[in-house]
């Protein structure tokens, strides 16, 4: 009985439970997929909660809303966007097996996070200053100063969960860095390359609505 | 092998994405009373749409992604739904204490 193997170069390349290096990535983007639908769900318990107390409050949420720096935000969404760019095209370096071109778009990425994270952290020392970080610290001179705390709790929740994910995401495009320059991703084997490419550019899409819906409230 | 996307692709999705990024900015020293949330909100979601097609290759992927996808966005409309539809009705029914 003859022995059915598949090339050397591609069996290296895959796991034992798939037929083919193609059903092998189709699995991993499914499952990303699948985590991805989890997140969604795990930051929609916060946009639920904020649009419930937007609505209730919304004329303390305009007037907190104009506290924060939009000019910072806005700034850090043009990060985020970039940084996306670089991604995709990592991706893509990744795709055609060019392995210098992968590491520096990947560690490029990795330092807009890390521009993204320093301007936040500019911004909450900011915060911080003002006195408009919830707890005994907390200063409101305008009305209803108990809401006012509401939306920067949820400021700092949303946000700080956000930048959580940021911090993963950075992680994980460095330890992705150091193995595309061992050459862990050539031959056709990039599907972490990918998939950590979804997770960074699904906290963009977070940030994408964080943006509008913290910094923008009403008009300014 | 998977389709690789022409470069120029990437850099038009993402020049979209900053000139929303503007719009919306403009926008909110405008006063359009409710319409700010409006158009705030439909410049997010355009903006994750394009995302979502052009930088997570949803567009070009299979059936199944798509599923997977919709299926995040189905959960998180149950989820909002119920929740606001208990909030938002609280005050129609007067209770006798």
């Amino acid at each position: 009985m003859p022995i059915l193997t598949s090339p050397p170069s591609e069996s290296a390349l895959v796991a034992e439970q798939f037929d083919d290096i193609e059903q092998q990535r189709d699995a991993a983007k499914l499952g990303m997929w699948i985590f991805l639908a989890s997140e969604v769900l795990f930051f929609g318990g916060l946009f639920l909660s904020y649009t419930i107390y937007r609505f209730t409050y919304g004329h303390v949420f305009m007037e907190t809303s104009r506290r924060l720096d939009v000019v910072l935000g806005g700034t850090n969404t043009a990060v985020l966007l970039v940084s996306s760019l670089l991604m995709a095209f990592a991706v893509r370096a990744a795709q055609l097996d060019q392995r210098r071109a992968l590491v520096r778009l990947l560690l490029g990425t990795a330092l807009l996070g890390c521009v993204f994270m320093s301007i936040k952290m500019v911004e909450y020392h900011k915060d911080y200053v003002e006195h408009l970080v919830p707890g005994t610290h907390f200063e409101w001179t305008g009305a209803d100063p108990s809401n006012a705390e509401l939306f920067f709790w949820i400021y700092f929740a949303m946000t700080g969960l956000h930048a959580i994910h940021v911090t993963v995401g950075i992680g994980v495009l460095l330890v992705l860095a150091l193995l595309a320059s061992r050459g862990k991703f050539s031959g056709g084997n990039y599907n972490a390359i990918e998939i950590g490419g979804l997770y960074w550019h699904f906290v963009d899409v977070v940030w994408v609505f964080l943006f509008p819906l913290l910094y923008l409230v009403g008009h300014r | 092998m998977e389709k690789v996307v022409d470069p120029r692709i990437y850099v038009r999705t993402c020049a979209a994405l900053l000139v929303l990024l503007g719009l919306t900015w403009a926008i909110a020293y405008v006063d359009l009373g409710p319409f700010n949330l409006i158009v705030a909100l439909a410049v997010a979601i355009t903006k994750a749409l394009i995302i979502a097609l052009f930088f997570m290759h949803i567009k070009g992927s299979s059936r199944l992604l798509h599923l997977a996808a919709v299926a995040g966005l189905m959960w998180l409309l149950i989820l909002v739904s119920l929740t606001l539809s208990d909030y938002f009705t609280r005050g129609w029914v007067p209770l006798n204490h």
